[in-house]
């Protein structure tokens, strides 16, 4: 049985339309993302799978209850981190954990061990209000609020949006302990990079599923011949392989540009002479492999 | 219920770290009794007048000497011609102007008639009226005792105000602050705390929790209940210690009834935040929907009898005018239950009838 199990769901609001025929399944003990700008519809999605919303049509499943009929049943399973912070600002660190764990009929030293890993970064501030911590701390607390009843599903929307790189590598970290204990983790992310840590990801646009696969299948799929080109001014250099003759794409990645073609002709040296030309200095040209970056920008522009 | 507990107790924090919820709780209900007793007051004392006496005799001189001495008025200047009345009046500093005809105590003896005109400054009609009415008083209790051999019969009225011999303005302050305070602090506090969950975000994992409705909305409104109940005492207590309002009746009757109110006025509270999302809205609603009523249409300042009939009947429909017939038949006469029956059954009908409706409306899911 899947963990989560979506049947065609359409989701309209009064003057735009969030969601579009999306069906996907996530098996038990995976870790499913969902890559998508701002305004895909992510957000929609999770609070239809979190019983908040209703679809208008279509079904959707967790751990094989519906979530209309059976939201009640749903709600003690799922361990949910909205978008927004939502814990009480007023209330110190260990109060909202202990809150949580109240309201979901539990303690927090029953299930203790769930969270020991994330919780003790934090609990050297535990008389600290939430709300004077720091993003990634912030985002410590939520998660372990979401988990301290013991989820067996967990959902998590935008987890590392507006924290730090190094939070953010720790924060998935996290997610790949706790999915190794067995627990399904759902989560979205704006951040493409994060996508290769996920062992299903989904792509969302405009309330559409792009596509959904495992990170190294998505990359095989790569299907342009792809340069990675580096000058000292970048800026310019972006702008001059724009007008490039017969280039497909352009986008810049860090210090350098992944490039592609459409024309397999196209060598090298013609792009080293070519910037040269132009009159840049420090160019530097050599062949990449796709990356998982490449493949979405490619499914995006499409 | 230690799911409910938990919920309670994380109310009760959030009430007592923020300073400014508290200072409306407990400040307001004390420095709005204050202002109300002290300063906003119906009674008259040492209002300025100004006299015109063109006879200058000795009836004059008794009966203005009479009208000075009742407590009641100061002389602000004495006027040599009937010109200057209307600059005193422009002048603002005098509320009335007594003008004794010429040759006042001749014409009183020999035609047993004389003439005294009363001017009033009808800028402020209430105090004009009651002025002249003091001063009218004030002459007949004259005439009564210059005939006292004369006239044969005579009718004197002996009046006695009853539950208020005073005439107090606090007396009707005290109930009508009761039902406005008790309604600000229950409706505006709840409707508020509820929609600043929504606001925040938190009231998505409230929802996504396993807490049932009713337990989110009786959690929230628990905490107001008690602190709304003791606000009621702080103002019985300062009404009878600052102000003297007796409590006549039962006090646990009293108490009862307040609670009812408080339970009343919080389920209206529940309502207006199942209905609105943001604070500013739910304060907007609170504000101008409960407590304009609460003072202008229950009672409490301008009384329901004078107004249009269409409004009157508009006036039935304010719960706070039932609360305010309740404690002052409690407070000021001393009545038992049976009095306040219907009165009672009436709030508690509102109370049930805003409770189910908040519950039909409340939202299991966000939109």
């Amino acid at each position: 049985m899947s963990a989560i199990q979506v049947e065609h769901i359409s989701k309209n609001f009064a003057h735009a339309k969030a969601l579009d025929d999306i069906s996907f399944n996530v098996s038990k003990g995976e870790l499913f993302g969902f890559i998508g700008p701002d305004g895909a519809g992510k957000t929609t999605l999770f609070r239809i799978l979190t019983t908040l919303l209703l679809p208008d049509t279509g079904k959707a499943l967790v751990n094989g209850l519906d979530v209309v009929k059976d939201y009640r049943k749903i709600r003690q399973d799922i361990g949910y981190m909205p978008g927004k912070f939502s814990l009480y600002s007023d209330l110190s660190v260990e109060e909202n954990l202990n809150f949580y764990a109240t309201v979901f009929g539990t303690t927090v030293s029953e299930n203790y061990d769930l969270i020991r890993d994330i919780y003790a970064q934090i609990e050297p501030f535990k008389k600290r209000k939430a709300g004077k911590l720091s993003g990634g701390m912030k985002q410590k607390l939520a998660l372990s609020c979401a988990l301290i009843h013991k989820p067996s599903v967990l959902i998590l929307d935008e987890p590392t949006t507006g924290v730090d790189a190094v939070s953010r590598l720790e924060f998935w970290d996290m997610l790949k302990r706790l999915k190794n204990s067995g627990i399904t983790i759902l989560v979205a992310t704006p951040y493409m990079d994060e996508a290769g840590l996920c062992d299903q990801v989904a792509l969302i646009q405009d309330g559409k599923l792009m596509t959904i696969s495992s990170p190294s299948e998505v990359i095989k799929t790569y299907p342009w011949k792809l340069y990675s080109v580096k000058s000292d001014d970048i800026f310019r250099m972006l702008n001059d392989l724009r007008m490039f003759p017969g280039i497909h794409s352009v986008f810049a990645f860090g210090q350098a540009a992944h490039i592609s073609f459409k024309n397999e002709g196209i060598e090298e040296n013609a792009i080293h002479r070519y910037l040269e030309n132009k009159g840049h200095t420090g160019i530097l040209v050599s062949p990449a492999v796709a990356n998982i970056e490449d493949c979405f920008m490619e499914l995006m522009i499409k | 219920m230690k799911r409910f507990l938990g919920f309670v107790i994380k109310e009760f924090y959030h009430i007592f770290r923020d300073y400014r919820t508290l200072l409306i709780l407990f400040l307001l209900p004390a420095i709005q009794l204050l202002l109300f007793g002290y300063v906003i007051t119906n009674e008259i004392k040492d209002a300025r007048i100004a006299i015109l006496d063109q006879s200058k005799d000795e009836v004059t001189r008794r009966i203005s000497e009479k009208v000075l001495s009742s407590g009641y008025f100061i002389l602000d200047k004495n006027l040599s011609s009937s010109s200057e009345i209307e600059q005193v009046f422009r002048k603002g500093n005098v509320q009335l102007v007594l003008v004794f005809a010429p040759d006042f105590a001749k014409n009183l003896d020999k035609t047993g008639n004389a003439r005294v005109q009363i001017i009033g400054d009808a800028s402020d009609p209430n105090t004009a009226n009651i002025l002249v009415n003091y001063i009218q008083g004030i002459l007949s209790n004259y005439l009564v005792s210059l005939n006292a051999e004369k006239i044969p019969m005579q009718i004197t009225p002996e009046v006695r105000m009853m539950y208020n011999g005073q005439m107090k303005g606090v007396y009707m302050f005290v109930p009508g602050l009761m039902a406005m305070l008790l309604m600000l602090i229950s409706a505006l506090m709840t409707s508020l705390s509820i929609t600043r969950e929504k606001e925040l975000g938190t009231m998505e994992l409230l929802l996504v929790s396993p807490l049932k409705p009713f337990q989110i909305i009786i959690g929230k409104v628990f905490p107001y209940v008690f602190l709304a109940f003791i606000d009621a005492c702080i103002i019985i207590i300062i009404g009878n210690t600052v102000f003297g309002v007796p409590v006549v009746g039962n006090v646990a009757l009293l108490l009862f009834e307040s609670f009812l109110y408080i339970c009343m006025a919080l389920s209206l509270g529940i309502l207006i935040s199942t209905i609105t999302s943001s604070q500013q809205i739910a304060m907007m609603l609170s504000l101008v929907a409960l407590m304009l009523p609460t003072i202008l249409l229950s009672g409490f300042i301008f009384p329901v009898e004078n107004m249009p009939v269409a409004l009157q009947w508009f006036c039935r429909l304010m719960p706070p005018k039932y609360f305010i017939t309740i404690i002052k038949s409690i407070m000021l006469k001393g009545n038992g239950f049976s009095y306040i029956v219907f009165e009672t059954a009436i709030m508690a009908g509102f109370t049930a009838f805003f409770i189910l409706l908040s519950i039909k409306k409340f939202k299991v899911r966000l939109a």
